[in-house]
């Protein structure tokens, strides 16, 4: 009898389990059982997901993550408040530029401290040009994982100019660590104001260029309509936020809710869906992409004179030239790049619209320069909380489009 | 001594073809990425010779140099002939392709520009294309892979939905022509572009087309190997020389259903104007294959790819039905006129 079951050994199942017929195993059937990722070509990173399909059917999806995890939180235990600047931007390594928004803006709310006018308006000029930059990655990404390969070389060309323009300001392109508690790091130069504005002249036709293969494209179109539908009522439930939620026609909007930045003195608008389908989440994306262009510019339009960092010296480095000649200014350089700044006792949440959805951080402060501990909400994480619920029912091709609609990034998911 | 001459011509014959196919098919995958990148901005392969000319070759050699590597578990004769059964039916096709019009004669012995012509020509490709898709399914099942498994799956089932309407749309030309031969057909579509059975045909045309786009497993129908989601799909555990036996197998099916649709819908060597009648028939011949290739290409470069439904409804639900349609027009229309 035993030697019947052998064969049926490496399924792993006991002995017991097997039912004989006429003294042969009955014959049963099984989900196939897929193993994707941690690596994958199109899992965008090191996310494994365990597929129970049948046939080509998703009966459920179980994401296992933690492949990428770095302990940012922890790290950020024992740093200063600057210190923390660099580890935010290898959260989502494709906008570091709003990471590192995300955590300033949570310091100065803790701080209480006033953000001058001008470096106001300088933040929102760069986290538009990374929102626009993070969602050139997710439409050439996207569209590279349903097999329109072409338009991942199109958006790539356009990011490549705003990454030239990044790394004109701060000399980095993808981990740009610009932002300072208290203002950002270096003034926005007159050659990137007039290249920005050549880039915003040609931008809008070049999605309109994006939108010739995409947005009439048949075969885009059943790729992405009625895949991974989510009502507003379970968008809301599972906590997600960006285009993913605004997809489902839910109107929230940080930049909108509660204003930061220069967004309450320009004009834009919140793009909505109506379906909350993956076809919606593209037509969310390009049209945001519209609106940060429009944004970018009026900001470029109104940029006022001024300091790009708060007059607090307890915060801000004294200026460049006089650190070179005064005994002074010289110390306060050092104390505040090796001390870092006291910080008061208090807790605090502080969101900010990152392109793929709302970036919290929450700060719990014992006082001292270092945070006591410090959680953040990464908008990938919450997001992959919703995979199951929306990759059920649809098929082992449609994965790589639900990865792709909710623009997850690992390093950000995994911290 | 005839018969030894004879046997020597028709070995020169079949080497100095499989050499041109596949020097094609190497200088194919140059052109492919030459064009692709031309499209999307990019250089492209510069390294190797001028403009890349040699990448290719470099190609070659170093697929041929790599480790022979069978996985774990997987049945080695299976895993091992797969290849070869996929490759020899793309290949063994070129056989019943006319390429030119006129014989060479040298003193008795006469050279054709094809290498046979057999009365059953194009049920002789279509049976020999069919072999293939058993070599994708066996690679598939025998690597001991779920996402080879899954391709090879997929692969076959695409491949017998897609194989039907290809021959049907292909019975309206051989209707018209009177004969599954290739050089008659041929024959019978000379005198100017409008003899043409892409004018008189243009429905099965394009069946034609698009199912030969879905029978080489190219882009918006490249299921089987679709990167994103299986990886590499049914030769995703193939490496070193057998995976190129695959990859060449795929770029040989290109050429050879691009050479079936000149012969059959766009005149094979026929000129489109008898005034232009002087160039060599083989140039015309070629220039159309390479029209259609160029096509595909550039479908590559346009479009996405059509999820494993959609494809098999598509090809059930709306391919075969037209196909079916054409056919009995195509008869009827025959029985009257003729």
């Amino acid at each position: 009898m035993q030697d019947s079951v052998v064969g049926l050994d490496h399924y792993g199942d006991d002995d017991a389990d097997i039912e004989l017929v006429d003294g042969k195993p009955k014959k049963r059937v099984e989900d196939l059982l897929l193993n994707m990722g941690p690596q994958h070509p199109s899992t965008h990173g090191v996310l494994r997901i365990v597929l129970e399909m049948e046939g080509e059917i998703i009966v459920k999806a179980t994401p296992y993550l933690g492949y990428l995890h770095r302990g940012v939180e922890k790290l950020a235990e024992n740093s200063t408040y600057s210190q923390i600047i660099p580890l935010t931007d290898r959260l989502d390594y494709t906008a570091s530029m709003t990471n590192n928004y995300a955590f300033v803006r949570s310091v100065e709310k803790l701080l209480q401290v006033e953000i001058p006018e001008r470096a106001e308006y300088v933040r929102t000029i760069v986290a538009e040009m990374q929102r626009l930059a993070g969602h050139l990655f997710w439409l050439g990404t996207q569209s590279l994982d349903i097999g329109a390969m072409t338009v991942f070389f199109y958006t790539f060309r356009e990011r490549e100019a705003l990454l030239d323009l990044f790394e004109l300001l701060c000399g980095a392109r993808l981990t740009m660590s610009y932002f300072r508690v208290g203002g950002v790091d270096r003034d926005i130069t007159q050659e990137i104001v007039d290249r920005l504005y050549q880039f915003l002249e040609t931008f809008p036709e070049k999605i309109d260029e994006y939108n010739t293969l995409l947005e009439t494209n048949r075969i885009w179109m059943s790729r992405t309509r009625d895949i991974a539908v989510i009502s507003a009522k379970d968008a809301v439930n599972f906590g997600l936020t960006g285009p993913a939620l605004r997809g489902s026609g839910v109107n929230y909007d940080v930049r909108k809710a509660e204003p930061y930045g220069a967004y309450d003195k320009v004009e834009w608008e919140v793009p909505l869906g109506k379906n909350g389908d993956t076809y919606d989440r593209y037509w969310i994306r390009v049209e945001e992409m519209r609106q940060s262009a429009k944004i970018i510019k009026q900001c470029l339009d109104q940029l006022p004179e001024g300091r790009i960092a708060a007059d607090v010296p307890s915060l801000t480095y004294p200026p460049r030239d006089k650190v070179e000649t005064d005994m002074e200014s010289l110390i306060h350089h050092f104390m505040i790049a090796t001390e870092g700044f006291e910080v008061p006792e208090g807790e605090v949440y502080c969101g900010t619209e990152a392109p793929k959805g709302e970036l919290g951080f929450y700060i719990l402060s014992q006082g001292g320069n270092k945070p006591y501990r410090l959680r953040i909400r990464p908008p990938s994480f919450i997001h992959m909380g919703a995979f199951e619920h929306m990759a059920k029912g649809y098929m082992i091709a449609d994965i790589v489009t639900i990865f792709g609609t909710y623009d997850i990034v690992m390093g950000e998911c995994d911290r | 001594m005839e018969l030894a001459i004879q046997v020597l011509v028709i070995l020169a014959q079949i080497a100095a073809v499989l050499g041109v196919v596949l020097t094609h098919v190497a200088y194919l995958t140059y052109a492919e990425r030459k064009i692709l990148s031309d499209m999307q901005d990019r250089l492209g392969p510069m390294e190797v010779g001028p403009h890349g000319l040699l990448q290719p070759l470099a190609d070659g050699l170093k697929l041929f140099f790599k480790e022979d590597i069978i996985p774990a578990g997987a049945n080695k004769i299976i895993f091992s002939a797969a290849p070869i059964l996929v490759l020899v039916p793309a290949l063994i096709g070129f056989a019943v392709i006319p390429f030119g019009r006129d014989s060479l004669q040298l003193g008795a012995i006469e050279i054709t520009p094809y290498i046979t012509d057999i009365n059953i020509g194009l049920l002789y490709i279509l049976a020999f294309s069919s072999i293939g898709a058993y070599g994708i399914l066996l690679g598939g099942w025998a690597s001991n892979s779920k996402y080879a498994l899954l391709g090879g799956l997929r692969s076959a089932a695409q491949v017998i939905s897609y194989e039907l309407p290809l021959g049907l749309a292909l019975v309206g030309p051989v209707l018209l022509a009177g004969s599954l031969s290739l050089k008659t057909m041929t024959e019978a579509q000379g005198g100017g572009f409008w003899h043409w059975y892409v004018v008189s045909q243009p429905v099965a045309f394009v069946i034609y087309m698009i199912c030969a786009i879905a029978e080489t497993n190219r882009l918006p129908f490249d299921m089987p190997e679709a990167e994103s989601e299986l990886v590499a799909g049914f030769f995703t555990e193939y490496s070193g020389m057998r995976f190129s036996f695959f990859f060449l197998a795929e770029y040989a099916n290109m050429i050879l259903v691009s050479c079936v649709a000149v012969v059959a819908f766009l005149g094979g060597w026929q000129a489109p104007l008898p005034v232009l009648d002087f160039i060599p028939p083989v140039v015309w011949f070629l220039a159309k294959v390479y029209f259609l290739l160029f096509f595909y290409i550039w479908l590559r470069a346009t479009v996405p790819r059509l999820r494993f439904d959609q494809l098999m409804a598509f090809g059930w639900k709306i391919m075969l039905p037209i196909a079916l349609v054409n056919v009995l027009f195509t008869s009827i229309a025959k029985y009257i006129f003729s």
